[in-house]
């Protein structure tokens, strides 16, 4: 098919042009939501960049760590490291994740005694970035080419906010969508109650925190409610799929894939 | 990891309920909610305007926090330095490893007097020692004289908020205890917030000049001269401070500051981080006996020590209890602080707990956040909150031992740590299908689907259509 404005974007995303990208899909999205990896690749490939999965890949151990096992992330963390050791850059479609790699790898290295492992694992930290980073910061563009006819609402998720600093990089990329219509989703930097494990182990606060979450998204009268993180999508979708809200999720990465050529479809 | 030889904590510092118990209790009660939120939300945008409209912040937190490390690091020092000058200065410095000595202290202190009734300014250390308690048990009336805290104590309750303690009360609940508890108050009293605060000045009028003796907390002990400094927003610490004949200050050995130019650093973090004040109302600072005063300073341990000898720990130190991590948790907004059965609720409470107490003693508190990083921004001293609780997770972990969670997430590891055994175990995924938009599922899932849908998984993982599409490369 002839798209004639990835010519314009191609020759536009010059910057980062030779990188070699590397995608870690995270095990939630390998695992539960595959669209947000093809996704992903698809917004990368449309710049006009190669991206690569390699197989090695699994989980970043956050869960390990937040729970009070981070002896047991080590082999995790070395497994991250191997597998993308060598690229320019990693992209991963979630904060917290990145968050993790960024802010736990090398120190769960460290507190091991693996002084090794906590170098590597530093290096290969400097390179990794959450999707809306490596967009606007690595390669230089906001408007993606994308084209989404729908009203949105943008949940800026705790990790991108507070660990990675974002702040409206998520925001620039959605307004430079074609059609789509973004509304400010009130209180929108509390927390929507997943917090992992903490969604188990204090599940009904979890879910008070979840309720008001989901009666913000219903006020704004948006059919979308976004975000840079599939885990906090998958609380906050769980929750407007048991209220039988006319309302859903989906990852800011598979809005940034839909284009008038190939848009996004509600299955 | 044990602190072997460092006393541990005691007194109000957990509950007999599990958090996730206490929650349950809290958020079944709509007119707390209904509290919290009103009472949050309006000291938060209230911080934030002060604090927004100071352009070095950042700089000031981090000198705040700088200082705070440098008295943890030569605590020892520090002390003993401020002993000397307070002994210099006419007072009488105790030493107390924890509550139960703590409150002998001021217990012989106070029966030394003679008198039956002590007039109290609001204090955290003498809360967390149970010392009101401890005074009842032999026959002597503490009087608390802040607003809040007395309506607490009208009400035979309990604090809930580290600066607002009656932040779960509303004011016509605050009408209804005054009728009914305090004497010869008005039967006409409304609820007006005037109403309240008259009655409130004329029950605490006659305590304060009946008083022999006051007890105080301090905001801040200064080591090179021995004095000490409470700040306040209703006087009433004033007239506990200079009133009566007899002073005694408990303070936790964590307050002290090198010297007095340091104490303008958190007199500036303190008021806009707390109360949202560019400065509070009222700032008493004393050395010493003065004017013929009987002044005793306690100086209170409990936990503290132990707390320091934790490198990854020690920071909860630093802590100012200007309450601004509670105001900004959305798990405090919804629970509110009883749930955390600790005088210190919220986030900090739930790093500085378990630490004081030890953590075999305050197993859940760890886990009371999503580690949402809310408390860490606003923090004034710059307390890593989230990594905090993380690391306090994995003492927890460590003091439980072998267990089932620990035996799943070794299992989880195990199979992550290989990507042939990862792959065959994501596909496995898709046999969820069959369950799906199942509302109720066993445990430990049931606590997911009691307020939300599971997703639906898909027919492919990505890794297999990435292999499948010929992509793999």
């Amino acid at each position: 098919m002839f798209e004639p404005e990835l010519v314009t974007l191609r020759a536009a995303s010059t910057v980062g042009g030779d990188m070699r990208i590397a995608l870690f899909a995270t095990c939630l999205v390998d695992g539960l939501y595959p669209d947000v990896g093809r996704a992903t690749v698809q917004v990368l490939e449309r710049l006009g960049h190669e991206v690569a999965f390699p197989m090695q890949q699994t989980c970043c151990g956050q869960m390990h760590v937040n729970t009070g096992y981070p002896r047991e992330a080590v082999p995790l963390v070395r497994g991250f490291v191997d597998a993308f050791a060598g690229f320019d850059a990693v992209v991963a479609p979630s904060g917290s994740c990145v968050g993790s790699i960024r802010h736990q790898h090398a120190d769960v290295a460290s507190q091991a005694g693996d002084t090794a492992l906590a170098e590597a694992a530093g290096e290969a930290a400097s390179r990794t970035y959450e999707l809306s980073q490596l967009l606007v910061d690595v390669l230089g563009v906001t408007d993606v080419g994308a084209w989404f006819p729908h009203r949105v609402t943008y949940h800026p998720t705790c990790h991108s906010l507070r660990m990675l600093h974002v702040g409206d990089r998520p925001l620039r990329l959605l307004r430079a969508v074609r059609g789509l219509d973004l509304v400010d989703l009130p209180a929108a930097d509390s927390c929507c109650g997943f917090g992992g494990t903490f969604a188990i182990k204090n599940s009904e606060v979890s879910g008070a925190m979840l309720a008001d979450k989901v009666t913000n998204v219903l006020t704004t009268g948006a059919s979308i409610c976004s975000a840079g993180d599939s885990s906090c999508l998958m609380h906050i979708g769980g929750g407007l799929s048991r209220a039988g809200a006319p309302a859903r999720t989906l990852h800011l990465a598979e809005i940034l894939a839909s284009t008038e050529f190939s848009p996004w479809v509600a299955p | 990891m044990t602190f072997l030889g460092m006393p541990a904590g005691s007194g109000d510092l957990g509950g007999e309920q599990s958090f996730p118990s206490a929650a349950h209790d809290a958020l079944g009660n709509a007119t707390l909610r209904a509290n919290l939120r009103r009472a949050t939300s309006t000291i938060r945008a209230k911080r934030a305007a002060v604090v927004d409209e100071l352009p070095d912040w950042q700089q000031l937190r981090a000198a705040g926090a700088a200082i705070k490390d440098d008295v943890l690091a030569h605590l020892d020092t520090y002390l003993l330095q401020f002993e000397s000058a307070v002994t210099e200065r006419g007072g009488t410095v105790h030493w107390a490893r924890d509550a139960a000595e703590a409150n002998a202290i001021v217990l012989s202190l106070v029966q030394a007097t003679g008198a039956r009734e002590v007039v109290k300014v609001k204090s955290m250390a003498t809360q967390e020692i149970g010392l009101n308690e401890a005074l009842a048990a032999a026959g002597i009336d503490a009087v608390e004289t802040d607003l809040a805290e007395l309506i607490v104590q009208l009400g035979h309750d309990k604090p809930s908020h580290i600066l607002v303690p009656a932040i779960h009360r509303n004011r016509s609940q605050i009408r209804d205890i005054f009728a009914r508890e305090m004497p010869g108050v008005d039967p006409s009293l409304t609820d007006e917030p005037a109403a309240l605060a008259e009655a409130a000045r004329r029950h605490l009028r006659a305590k304060f000049l009946s008083a022999r003796v006051a007890i105080s907390g301090a905001n801040a002990g200064v080591a090179s001269t021995g004095t000490l400094a409470v700040v306040e927003s209703e006087g009433n610490g004033r007239m506990c401070l200079t009133l009566p004949r007899t002073l005694i200050t408990v303070m936790g050995i964590e307050k002290l500051v090198p010297t007095w130019r340091d104490l303008e650093v958190f007199l500036q973090l303190l008021p806009r981080s707390s109360t949202g004040e560019r400065m509070n109302p009222y700032t008493s600072m004393w050395t010493g006996a003065t004017e013929g005063q009987d002044f005793h300073v306690v100086l209170l341990d409990n936990g503290r020590t132990a707390t320091l000898a934790d490198p990854r720990g020690r920071s909860a130190l630093r802590c100012i209890r200007c309450s601004a991590c509670l105001n900004v948790c959305p798990v405090y907004e919804r629970v509110g602080g009883h749930a955390y059965g600790s005088v210190y609720p919220g986030p900090i409470g739930a790093v500085l707990s378990p630490q004081l107490t030890g953590v075999d003693h305050n197993k859940t508190l760890p886990f009371a956040s999503t580690l949402c990083g809310a408390c860490y921004d606003v923090c004034p001293v710059a307390i890593d909150i989230p990594s905090m609780l993380v690391h306090l997770r994995s003492r927890v972990a460590n003091a439980k031992g072998a267990t089932p969670e620990r035996a799943a997430m070794a299992a989880a590891a195990w199979t992550m740590r290989s990507p042939a055994r990862w792959r065959r175990t994501l596909r496995l995924l898709r046999f969820g299908r069959l369950v799906r938009r199942a509302r109720r599922l066993p445990p430990p899932l049931s606590a997911w689907t009691s307020s939300r849908d599971l997703p639906t998984p898909p027919t492919q993982t990505f890794r297999d259509w990435w292999t499948h599409d010929g992509r793999g490369r």
